[in-house]
């Protein structure tokens, strides 16, 4: 056991250590400006840096345990979070490389040439990264409750002190060096137990192709027909066919995840960064296929991890293990309090059951299964330590970016481009730091009552920014007649039915006790669940968008031709030195 | 108007029409992009995962292989294609930035 301590201290240590080295020795080579340092790192390099800025505690925490519970249900992460892509290097990302601009809001100030447009942009921004900082902090939280052995909520506060030093120590994320760091310790960190349990199943190495094969226990079964078989004599679902609550809400899940990638203002962001309109396009795919390389994965992580749960409580079908001898990963959760054991039938030994009745195992926090995972399968004490740096890595990285991204449109969006337009460079940054704390604090809160799992957090998130920003940009691109107004209308409906929407059913602000319709999916619109909602949101967006140009409200022909001009590489204009 | 004049107005329009085909072969490929895009994840992952599950990849149902594996896969292959075809189509146009 202290063994494993020394390893964890080592691991999460020694990665930070590695990070603020490079962030040092990156800064030495390029003291001038980062946005010119980015020039010159190629496509592949880049592709990494938006990998690890992309994949968060949702990715590398909470998806997989998700998938595990889920089964089929579970695709809807995977199709939604990679799917996003092709819609960022086909529709977006080209065209805001080209016309060159470095935060959202500006762009959508430019193009529809209206103030009030990038305020209300500004807004929606604030409140969908916000939404996916509350994930973040109940993933730092879930980690470092096990990793210091303490309860979920002294965890929480720990890790909102970490993301606060890590992120107003800022600069850093900007520097692509770190990051493509923090992508190698992340899929190391993810793939290397997945490798092992997928050899000690099935003997093959390849956990894409070990989730397809048959066990290596020489029954010649499947493993999936094997999990099918478990998972339903525990009177769950079978785990490949169980479907979300239907066909329609995977459906506008999945799609709301996909568009809401497109539209997250940190993703974008870096896009804005590379060198050309060609590198815009290329960038994407390379980062899709490092992001791929851990969601591949995450699909065998979470059967494998479902198989090997049931196992451990119930080696062989009707015999449970006793609790007294359940073993030591066991204990570890215990303490956090995110997995618990009641003794309903007082016979000392732990039954896990669909049914509530019978169930024993009370709490099983879907978010503890990717870090419990090596230690259930037995693995070396060295590869745990590992998962929980990569945990952390993964988490850190991607709250850092956000609080970035909701920093940057409040003290350059909002306080210096619209109201005080003479703001001193020392004073944009202040304010910046206070509106990160502040953020900080809110979604720590928030996040001691979180929504969901980490991952059902996020996935709210991108659903905002699904319903605002992605229609908002699509149209400012795709369309020359869509004017101010018309895109203010829309981003104001799309957000404001999908927040309605939420906040009936998950409580204002997430409070449950103020929801006043009910979370329940007999009040859902046509079985849609909050979650999936963004996708509605944005089609109201487009619809608002649409009738108020037909009702009169044209673009001026300025906006044409800046249209024009984005749609056309040719020399672009970007301005290197930034602001 | 003197010869100059039409020569730069005549320029100007051959340049406008270029622009314009190099749009819209741009939207044809897009087009074609998230049509495969839509098919593979919506339509064999969420659709038609059903009769797709009657057939079998090894251990995988094939439906709950797009929805798991195959999408992503496809993904992948999809931006790369749009990337390689759009450097064609900037070569062709003669767009350099």
């Amino acid at each position: 056991m202290d063994e494993l301590k020394l390893y964890t201290y080592i691991a999460v240590f020694g990665s930070f250590a590695l990070y603020f080295a490079i962030a040092w020795w990156a800064r030495a080579a390029s003291t001038s400006d980062f946005y010119v340092a980015s020039g010159h790192v190629g496509p592949v390099q880049n592709g990494m840096a938006i990998a690890a800025d992309w994949m968060s505690a949702a990715s590398f925490i909470s998806m997989a345990g998700l998938i595990a519970f889920l089964g089929y249900g579970g695709s809807v992460f995977l199709m939604g979070w990679t799917g996003g892509y092709v819609l960022l290097a086909t529709l977006l990302a080209p065209y805001m490389r080209k016309h060159g601009k470095f935060t959202v809001p500006e762009f959508i100030a430019d193009r529809f040439m209206s103030r009030t447009a990038r305020i209300v942009a500004v807004i929606c921004l604030i409140i969908a990264s916000l939404t996916y900082i509350i994930g973040q902090m109940k993933g730092v939280g879930v980690a470092f409750s096990r990793f210091l052995e303490v309860d979920y909520g002294l965890g929480l506060g720990i890790g909102m002190i970490v993301v606060w030093f890590y992120a107003v120590l800022g600069g850093m994320k900007g520097i692509t060096y770190t990051q493509i760091a923090q992508y190698c310790v992340l899929i190391f960190a993810y793939t290397v137990p997945a490798i092992f349990i997928s050899l000690q199943l099935t003997g093959n190495p390849i956990p894409q192709l070990g989730l397809g094969s048959t066990l290596a226990d020489g029954s010649g079964t499947y493993l999936l027909d094997k999990l099918d078989q478990v998972v339903t004599d525990l009177g769950f679902a079978q785990y490949t066919t169980a479907s979300m609550d239907n066909r329609l809400d995977m459906f506008a899940y999945t799609l709301s995840l996909m568009i809401g990638t497109a539209g997250l203002p940190h993703v974008i962001m870096r896009f804005f960064t590379v060198p050309s309109v060609k590198a815009a396009r290329s960038s994407a795919g390379y980062a899709l296929i490092f992001i791929a390389l851990l969601y591949t994965v995450a699909p065998a992580v979470g059967a494998m991890a479902r198989l090997n749960l049931s196992h451990t409580i119930e080696p062989e079908p009707g015999q449970h293990i006793e609790y007294e001898q359940r073993p030591q990963w066991f204990k570890d959760w215990e303490v956090t309090g995110l997995l618990e054991f009641e003794d309903k039938n007082n016979d000392g030994k732990i039954q896990y059951h669909a049914d509530e009745n019978i169930n024993e195992l009370v709490t099983v926090d879907r978010d503890i299964m990717v870090l419990a995972n090596p230690a259930i399968a037995n693995l070396p004490n060295w590869v745990i330590a590992l998962v929980a740096a990569g945990g952390l890595a993964a988490a850190l990285s991607t709250a850092a970016g956000l609080l970035l991204a909701i920093s940057s449109s409040v003290s350059h969006d909002l306080m210096k481009g619209l109201f005080f337009t003479n703001l001193s460079e020392k004073r944009e940054l202040l304010a910046g730091r206070i509106t990160m704390t502040l953020s900080i604090l809110l979604a720590g809160y928030l996040g001691l009552n979180p929504p969901g799992f980490a991952a059902g957090t996020v996935a709210l998130a991108f659903g905002l920014a699904a319903s605002s920003i992605f229609p908002a940009l699509m149209m400012g691109i795709f369309s020359k007649t869509i004017s101010g107004k018309a895109a203010v209308a829309g981003m104001c409906a799309g957000i404001g039915v999908t927040l309605l929407y939420v906040f009936q059913h998950k409580g204002i602000m997430f409070i449950p006790s103020t929801r006043f319709l009910g979370a329940m999916p007999e009040n859902w619109f046509f079985g849609i669940s909050p979650n999936a909602f963004g996708a509605v949101g944005a089609i109201v967006n487009f619809t608002v968008a649409i009738i108020v140009t037909a009702l009169g409200s044209k673009a001026p022909e300025k906006a044409k031709l800046m249209v024009d001009n984005m749609r056309l590489p040719g020399r672009s204009k970007q301005q290197v030195s930034g602001h | 108007m003197n010869q100059q004049v039409k020569e730069q107005q005549g320029l100007n329009e051959t340049q406008e029409l270029a622009n314009e085909l190099y749009w819209r072969a741009n939207l044809r490929l897009i087009g074609i992009c998230l049509s495969i895009w839509f098919l593979v994840s919506f339509g064999c992952g969420i659709l038609w995962v059903e009769p797709l599950n009657e057939i079998r990849l090894g251990g995988y149902k094939l439906g709950f292989w797009f929805a798991q594996q195959g999408s992503i896969y496809t993904f992948v292959i999809l931006i790369f294609y749009y990337t390689r075809q759009m450097n064609k189509l900037d070569k062709m146009f003669a767009v350099k930035e």
